[in-house]
């Protein structure tokens, strides 16, 4: 076989390219979409990836987050920060108003989480504003339920996702077709990694939020994670408040977004500490992936992202 | 340097040594992360007994599939060495073979089609190289595994390379006649023999292992100037009240354009020039397949999406009427004088079935000619008359304008997947 001699476009751009065309297609054919950002990493990708895609218009979707109420502040913060400079509309969806509503019964103990809860406060929210398509930041490298995953992944009307029952997708054609009250969540990062991420948030110079870098902060250990210590958490017998240098891989709920011991405090430094990292970055930090093997694959039936 | 992203895609089923060679991919290559090795240790004690560890659970997958002992559907996967990212579309065996073989090869630039050195070149590996070659694959790596259970018999080898270049000729030549590019390498994922590592086994074997020559092949992208520049509009950036701006957005499917060039838009044959080319980084004076960009042209002409911009001198066909090969992908069959949405580019129509002129035995690969339906999984050439003007190239010289999909009108599933072959009549 022969050799190329000729320089060609980097795997990154050929990624980008590939997920604005995607964005584009979505609205394109679809009525009233909307991008779900978290103030996470991925979703920092997916902003600027519709800039790329539709500027210098303004987007042709509003942005929205599920707010489980137990964010971490500087997140929230940054969320806000960045909703503003980019002068696009932000809808913000409540568990909180779902738990007040009736909608969810609130978990107790300490192992209580509002990350199932999500779930029903996203699927109020889509129906609520008629939204038929939802971009995500998912990957499919993220999990294995994930890696067999649609770039649309088309949800009935109850949100569930049927594995066994997916369109096919061939070429770049995306099939958006549905009827009234279905609708398609949509991953233009499907074919990115985390380290991708990480290596795109760097060329672009694009702020994260500062729970990403090594920063000092009360945690407790528990199942093997460092979890954020705040006001009201409660401790299982034997567990201690100590002061650690953590910072976090992902961006979820507090009350399961485990922590990891880092240094690294720059984009760079976070470049090469996932390069050359040996651990997934859900089995690092995710408490919501442990509860058993297929945790992921029964809240995607159920209408998780 | 060619382009750091390299697809390939890989189809078997359980027995043949697909997931364990895509497990020792990934395993000797050290993208298997501790957390995930951790697990497959654990499923390999269950299953096969303390210290087994089977490379294969790595890309073990839904519980579904687990519980029932097969496997849904494509699944992708990745990894990275110093010089390119991969991606892997790992196709299942068992029932919907064909149709996931299509979905699988339909992106990817190299096929890696799997051979067991005992039992020889099967009727799957067969189909498997055969529907590589129909998606337009130019370049196939036939892995000859499981040396290790024939003594890493160079002989052997050499017959099996024989017997699958008797086949290839048959790949060839057919009614589309094709460039394919085809690698043997001896291997053993099981053993780790010539996958990542050079074999200790087989000093007969000098040429590249599996990685290296993923490393280096080219692929199309390589090289955009070869192809005629197609750019179907996507969208129409129109910025609103105040701003004078219009531009046409859209991925560049083939070729290069620069400002300045004449263009023609299909199908209505309006002609201009291209003002700018834009992109969120700035304007740029060329840009190239597979870049997203915007261009504005110098003459306001009424443009939507579903149009083809492109060089008037290189124009690619247009017509109502079409012959393509399609793969189906759904139980109801499909048969003459149904409706279904075509979707080609960026562009949407209905089409009607004309006619289906035959079917391809996957058996034999041989054409059949007159079938009155085209099954599950079946490939068949058939005619299609569509609601408006498709802007095409055949599928043998542009994968991107010469593909379309089939949609269910009712029932909105994707029901089938098509290849340009020509115009009616042509």
């Amino acid at each position: 076989m022969s050799v190329s001699t000729r320089p060609q476009l980097s795997h990154l751009r050929a990624l980008e390219s590939e997920a604005i065309h995607v964005m584009r297609e979505v609205a394109a054919e679809f009525e009233r979409p909307v991008l779900l950002f978290s103030g996470g990493k991925d979703s920092i990708v997916l902003l600027r990836l519709a800039e790329k895609a539709f500027r210098p218009a303004p987007f042709p979707f509003p942005l929205m987050h599920v707010d489980t109420g137990h964010n971490f502040p500087e997140v929230i913060e940054y969320r806000d920060r960045r909703v503003a400079e980019l002068g696009e509309r932000l809808i913000v969806a409540s568990v909180q108003d779902s738990i007040d509503k009736g909608r969810v019964v609130e978990e107790t103990g300490p192992r209580a989480s509002r990350n199932k809860l999500q779930t029903v406060t996203l699927l109020d929210a889509l129906a609520e504003h008629g939204f038929d398509a939802a971009f995500g930041g998912a990957r499919r490298d993220e999990e294995r339920a994930r890696a067999k995953e649609r770039v649309f992944s088309f949800r009935d009307d109850f949100g569930q996702w049927d594995p066994k029952n997916q369109r096919p997708e061939l070429w770049n054609l995306y099939n958006g077709r549905i009827k009234k009250g279905e609708n398609v969540r949509v991953f233009p990062l499907s074919n990115w990694t985390e380290l991708d991420v990480w290596e795109y948030i760097d060329q672009e110079r694009l702020e994260v939020p500062s729970i990403y870098f090594a920063h000092e902060r009360q945690v407790f250990e528990r199942d093997d994670m460092l979890y954020a210590w705040r006001e009201g958490t409660e401790l299982i017998e034997g567990e201690q408040v100590f002061s650690e240098t953590v910072r976090y891989r992902t961006v979820g709920d507090m009350s399961c977004t485990g922590g990891v011991r880092s240094i690294a405090a720059t984009l760079e430094e976070v470049v090469l500490e996932i390069a050359a990292t040996r651990i997934t970055e859900r089995g690092e930090t995710r408490a919501d992936d442990r509860v058993s093997e297929a945790a992921m694959e029964d809240r995607k039936k159920a209408g998780y992202f | 340097m060619t382009l750091d992203l390299l697809r390939f895609t890989t189809a078997g089923s359980v027995d043949d040594g697909k997931s364990t060679l895509i497990g020792r991919l990934l395993y000797d290559s050290k993208q298997v992360f501790e957390d995930q090795l951790a697990q497959v240790a654990q499923a390999s004690e269950r299953r096969g007994g303390e210290g087994t560890l089977d490379l294969a659970l790595l890309t073990d997958g839904l519980r579904a599939e687990r519980e029932q002992g097969i496997t849904i559907d494509v699944a992708y996967r990745y990894f990275a060495t110093a010089t390119r990212r991969f991606i892997i579309a790992d196709c299942p065996g068992h029932r919907q073979y064909t149709r996931n073989m299509v979905t699988g090869a339909s992106t990817a630039d190299v096929s890696v089609v799997l051979i067991d050195a005992r039992r020889g070149v099967l009727e799957q590996s067969k189909r498997h190289a055969f529907i590589s070659a129909l998606l337009g694959i130019p370049q196939m790596v036939v892995a000859i595994n499981k040396m290790d259970l024939v003594d890493y018999s160079q002989a052997r080898y050499e017959e099996l390379v024989a017997e699958f270049e008797e086949f290839a000729r048959k790949l060839r030549g057919g009614k589309n006649p094709r460039k394919i590019e085809l690698s043997y390498i001896p291997m053993s994922a099981l053993v780790g023999d010539n996958v990542v590592e050079r074999s200790e086994h087989m000093d007969w074997y000098d040429g590249p292992v599996l990685l290296e020559l993923l490393e280096q092949v080219e692929v199309a992208y390589d090289h955009p100037d070869e192809r005629p520049a197609r750019f179907p509009v996507q969208w129409v950036v129109r910025p609103g009240v105040g701003v004078s701006y219009r531009g046409y957005s859209g991925q560049l499917a083939s070729g290069a354009l620069r400002r300045g060039d004449e263009v023609t838009v299909l199908p209505g044959g309006g002609r201009t020039r291209i003002a700018a080319i834009d992109t969120y980084d700035g304007e740029l004076e060329e840009a190239m397949a597979p870049m997203s960009l915007t261009l504005r042209l110098e003459d306001e002409l009424d443009i939507s999406r579903g149009e083809l911009i492109c060089h008037p001198d290189e124009a690619p066909v247009v017509a109502r009427e079409l012959e393509a090969d399609v793969c189906w992908m759904t139980d109801e069959p499909l048969r003459p004088g149904a409706r279904y949405v075509i979707k080609q580019t960026s562009h949407s129509a209905v089409a009607v079935v004309d006619a289906i002129e035959d079917v391809l035995d996957v058996h034999t690969l041989e054409r059949v000619p007159a079938p009155t339906e085209l099954a599950l999984n079946d490939i068949g050439r058939v005619h299609l008359r569509t609601s408006a003007p498709l802007v095409f190239d055949p599928y043998a010289s542009n994968r991107r304008t010469g593909s379309f999909i089939l949609i269910d009108e009712a029932r909105n599933g994707t029901v089938g997947a098509g290849m340009i072959a020509t115009t009616v009549g042509a």
